[in-house]
């Protein structure tokens, strides 16, 4: 069995307005050592996965099924005192806005400390050498000074490092990074980049990066899963999304993505319309009513719910145009554009 | 920092003097211009059977003939030397500090409101410790479960507490806690005992107005509460903090209520300096002898030194509670830099 494994896990949030499908079968496994790239638009529900794999949503309010698998033990159906006691310890979890992230009240050394000792039998003094050591490793300078001062007084790149160091405390063995780098200045985003591959290594962990920048996928991850609508619309390995993407939506997220050897003249491609909503999804195909390649299904886009096929050696498309057909059109229509510089 | 607190102190000290410029000004130059006399200020003194020669000599005696500026400047000098008042038949001397000599009991203001103050403090001080765990507990657990009977019912009781005026809920607590009924918890007001004579009897003598006054004050800090904690409990910090895997009790009173908190102790450094400063109609509604009977005496006894004093003593804790109030600040926000 895998160290990871969803299968079908929906969650649903009841609203005034109706059932928002945030998650709506969502399955995958998570072997350690590796990275799993969950890519997608806002509302696509990658951070509503991620919550839901740590058991923070409030009981009441989110409808939750289908099963969570981690090492062994399924955690949709775990009391949510036991979830707790993994929480931090086994799986943790880096935010993507660590100004907000951190409590602005308690030094940044406390909110380790604090971390630390909640799975940790240990005194204060313990842990704070613990937070020390932690903050040494995710390249903070002098960190024996720094562990005394408050997240307001670290600038930005350095209050990631402080949470990734704070997520890592307690040595868990699945981390999840929800938009880790987007709040980040882009000379910045490279370092902490560099750094969360580094202790992957070093910490064996199964790690979850959940982004809307493909650019960060490519840089860490083994597999990408694209989400839309709540559902896996296309997975594979980091070649398969890259060098032989088949679902229309992740050509449009290729095609949307800058790159430095394009020609700066050249107009970026953006995916024509807006997310769908999660309360009335688009009959069908989540994705038909953007999809430039609709009428070419023959009317099914609309009508019928594509299955998440296999196409070939664990690659992974939601689409209801042939494999051929799919194939032809990346080679001919959609890479040539990409290259076209 | 060190600057900073001198600083804040010096303005503190600007500010009493203004307070007291302005005080002064309302019993010596309002009266005035409304067309008073040396002799008509002189003859509250005297008594009203004085002759008007008798009032012509006061009034010399006691300065009223003076420029304004002077007489301030008698007054001020008399809080910080102490002064003597020559009414014409005798001398009479008022130790420094001396905050004004009242004619009426013959007596100097200033050991009178010394007596007055631990009964002051007295009632602040239990009904801010009851008011504070009442109302911040009630908005926590209102916050936490928005929209329940508890919260309905919390908020409804709130919205009573600020709108009841003490002098309702004060004789309704009289007539049904202690007026020889059932329910009888405690005795009748009028009588304080000092906390260190016998603190069993002290806070048996205060139990009813402390809870009278800290309704009216909780009400208002569980909204203020519960309004902080809907806020704080959906920050993102929140999330963290659960995502370490604390337990919800933790994560509450330690990130939720201790995010909320700066509002909070704003308030209470404001309410308590206030309070500090004579509560008027809680102590009026239970005789109890402190500084706000004190002055609702002097007013109605039109003892205008005493009342005077009460003002300046008064003025002097609302400024000292903000200053206090703004030194903390930078401890319970370490984000605010003082300077």
């Amino acid at each position: 069995m895998s160290f990871l494994e969803l299968k079908d896990l929906r969650i649903h949030f009841p609203t005034d307005d109706g059932l928002v499908k945030s998650v709506d079968g969502l399955s995958f496994t998570l072997e350690r050592g590796k990275t799993l790239g969950i890519v997608g638009e806002s509302g696509s529900g990658k951070s509503v996965t991620s919550l839901g794999i740590l058991g923070l949503h409030k009981g009441g309010r989110a409808r939750i099924s289908g099963e969570i698998w981690l090492d062994g033990e399924e955690l949709v159906g775990a009391s949510q005192e036991h979830v707790r006691t993994l929480r931090g310890k086994k799986m943790a979890m880096i935010f993507q806005d660590p100004l907000s992230a951190m409590h602005p009240f308690y030094t940044v050394g406390d909110q380790i400390i604090e971390a630390y000792r909640i799975h940790n039998d240990v005194s204060k003094k313990v842990a704070r050498k613990h937070a020390i050591d932690m903050l040494g490793r995710v390249g903070i300078p002098q960190p024996e000074r720094r562990v005394d001062s408050y997240p307001h007084e670290f600038s930005g790149g350095m209050r990631q490092r402080a949470m990734i160091a704070m997520a890592l405390s307690c040595d868990p063995e699945l981390l999840i990074a929800d938009e880790p780098t987007t709040a980040l200045d882009v000379t910045v985003q490279a370092q902490i980049l560099d750094l969360m591959r580094d202790l992957q290594r070093d910490f064996n962990a199964a790690l979850i990066i959940i982004t809307h920048d493909l650019g960060v996928v490519a840089e860490l991850s083994d597999d990408i899963l694209v989400m839309y609508g709540g559902k896996c619309v296309e997975y594979g390995t980091s070649d398969d999304i890259f060098e032989r993407p088949e679902h229309p939506y992740t050509w449009g997220l290729l095609g949307s993505m800058p790159r430095l050897d394009r020609e700066p003249t050249e107009r970026l491609m953006p995916i024509k319309g807006s997310p769908p909503s999660l309360i009335n999804v688009p009959s069908g195909c989540a994705f038909h009513p953007r999809c430039a390649f609709e009428e070419r299904t023959g009317g099914r886009a609309a009508t019928q719910v594509p299955e998440l096929l296999e196409t070939e050696g664990g690659h992974l498309v939601r689409c209801h145009l042939p494999r051929e057909r799919r194939r032809a059109i990346w080679e001919n229509e959609i890479k040539p554009n990409l290259e076209a510089s | 920092m060190v600057t900073y607190i001198i600083r804040r102190l010096i303005w503190a000290f600007v500010m009493l003097t203004i307070v007291s410029i302005v005080t002064f000004a309302i019993f010596f130059l309002v009266p005035r211009l409304a067309g008073a006399t040396s002799e008509s200020l002189a003859a509250r003194y005297v008594g009203r059977t004085a002759s008007a020669e008798q009032v012509k000599i006061a009034a010399e005696k006691l300065g009223f003939n003076d420029p304004l500026v002077v007489q301030y400047g008698r007054f001020a000098k008399g809080i910080v030397a102490g002064a003597d008042y020559d009414y014409g038949p005798g001398v009479e001397h008022c130790p420094a500090p001396c905050f004004g000599y009242s004619f009426l009991t013959r007596l100097p203001v200033w050991p009178d409101l010394m007596d007055r103050l631990p009964v002051t403090i007295s009632l602040a001080i239990g009904a801010a410790v009851i008011w504070v765990i009442a109302g911040v507990a009630t908005g926590v657990l209102s916050a936490l479960k928005r929209g329940s009977v508890f919260d309905r019912a919390a908020m409804s009781v709130a919205l009573a507490g600020v709108s009841l005026p003490i002098f309702f809920t004060g004789i309704v607590s009289l007539v049904v806690f202690s007026y020889g009924t059932p329910f009888r918890i405690t005795a009748p007001g009028g009588s304080f005992t000092p906390f260190d004579e016998n603190p069993a009897m002290w806070a048996y003598n205060l139990i009813l107005p402390w809870i009278t006054l800290a309704f009216l004050y909780a009400a208002g800090y569980a909204r203020l509460t519960r309004a902080g904690m809907l806020e704080t409990m959906n920050e993102d910090y929140i999330r963290t903090a659960r995502a370490k895997g604390l337990n919800e009790r933790t994560v509450v009173v330690k990130h939720g209520l201790r995010g909320a908190l700066t509002p909070i102790l704003t308030i209470f450094g404001l309410d308590l300096g206030l309070l500090l400063g004579g509560a008027v109609l809680t102590e009026s509604t239970y005789s109890l002898p402190g500084m706000g009977k004190y002055a609702i005496d002097a007013i109605l006894a039109q003892d205008l030194p005493k009342v005077m004093g009460v003002t300046l003593v008064a003025a002097f804790f609302v400024v000292f509670a903000n200053l206090i109030v703004d030194l903390l600040y930078a401890v319970v926000d370490p984000r605010v830099r003082l300077g």
